[in-house]
């Protein structure tokens, strides 16, 4: 891609690609080419299983403004459950 | 210019090579039926990937007299829907230069084994794949013309530069063999215009023979009908003038 501004996480997680869901294991994060926003450049997400070929992905486009609402939110929303004390560590969410 | 009463066949197809290291990858070929000798055109992909637009981008240049080979550059990416293998490689900072370069040459080598090919290749590309025009002219040294769309990162900063794109194409210009067409909208933030004057500037400076041709009123990828940012007018342009130039160079 033009900017080539890429970031990778490994996650753990579940993604819904069409009727299936399955395993997520990598977020990539790009500042780059979206394929449908009609933006020239935007904050892509592709949440994605690499071990599961390149169609296990559930992609993501965002703007700039829309990028920055979702960090908060979900900055806020982890905030209020970890008030409320019912934060789960991923040792808990696996041993269900 | 095709006439009504002329008659006119195609052949497109997908097809194996040999590109960087020996290593097979696929391409998709199209060339007009007949003996020719025809020029050939190296047709490079975009970063988004090797998709529907650079079939018929493909299939344009055989339309027009070219025998085109556009390589699959993202193949050991593994296989899907362009979208899926592009977002992949976009993941992973785009591919490696040398690798490319390596694919390119494969595809160029292809070309001139042919029967039915004239003994001139040009190549063709746009966004990354005007990078990689670039750097295949500077680099390889095989072409007779290049036409280079709005190359992202031709100029790059210190802070660009990565293990997969070690140098700056810009450094190569004094190595540049051809004559070489750009085509750039004012309003593109990657080549932005200060880019593009830069870019000019190297140019002049190691004495090329060079066109560029600037549009008001367009941005980054103004040729692509499927996107936001084609401009009508501005593409129509830009295509009249890179087929002038290369009928002028490679027939």
């Amino acid at each position: 891609m033009c900017t080539m501004i890429a970031h990778q996480a490994k996650i753990q997680g579940r993604g819904k690609n069409g009727q299936d869901w399955f395993e997520l294991r990598e977020a990539n994060v790009s500042y780059d080419h979206p394929y449908d926003m009609p933006l020239e450049h935007a904050l892509n997400i592709d949440f994605v299983n690499e071990a599961a070929g390149p169609g296990a992905r559930v992609a993501v486009e965002l703007s700039v403004e829309a990028a920055r609402k979702l960090i908060q939110t979900i900055e806020a929303v982890l905030a209020q459950a970890d008030e409320r004390g019912v934060l789960e560590d991923k040792h808990q969410a696996a041993s269900r | 210019m095709y006439q009504t009463n002329q008659y006119e066949g195609m052949i497109a197809e997908t097809m194996a090579m040999q590109g960087h290291k020996g290593d097979t990858i696929n391409a998709y070929v199209a060339r007009p039926l007949g003996s020719g000798p025809f020029p050939g055109m190296v047709v490079i992909h975009h970063a988004p990937g090797w998709d529907e637009w650079y079939r018929e981008c493909t299939r344009r240049f055989a339309h027009h007299g070219y025998v085109a080979i556009s390589p699959n550059l993202y193949f050991r990416d593994g296989h899907g829907t362009p979208e899926d293998v592009g977002a992949k490689v976009r993941a992973g900072g785009g591919i490696p230069d040398e690798q490319v370069l390596g694919d390119l040459d494969g595809a160029n080598k292809l070309l001139r084994s042919l029967p039915y090919v004239s003994g001139k290749v040009g190549v063709f590309g746009t966004c990354s794949g005007g990078r990689h025009g670039f750097l295949a002219a500077c680099k390889n040294k095989n072409y007779d013309a290049l036409v280079e769309c709005w190359g992202g990162r031709v100029v790059q900063s210190k802070e660009e530069v990565t293990p997969k794109q070690p140098v700056a194409p810009i450094d190569y210009t004094k190595d540049l063999p051809c004559p070489m067409i750009g085509i750039f909208g004012n309003d593109d933030k990657s080549p932005s215009p200060e880019q593009v004057n830069l870019h000019e500037a190297e140019l002049k400076k190691q004495g090329k023979n060079y066109e560029f041709h600037r549009y008001d009123g367009a941005g980054h990828g103004f040729f692509y009908y499927d996107r936001p940012a084609y401009r009508q007018e501005q593409a129509v342009d830009g295509w009249k003038k890179l087929l002038a130039f290369l009928e002028k160079t490679l027939k």
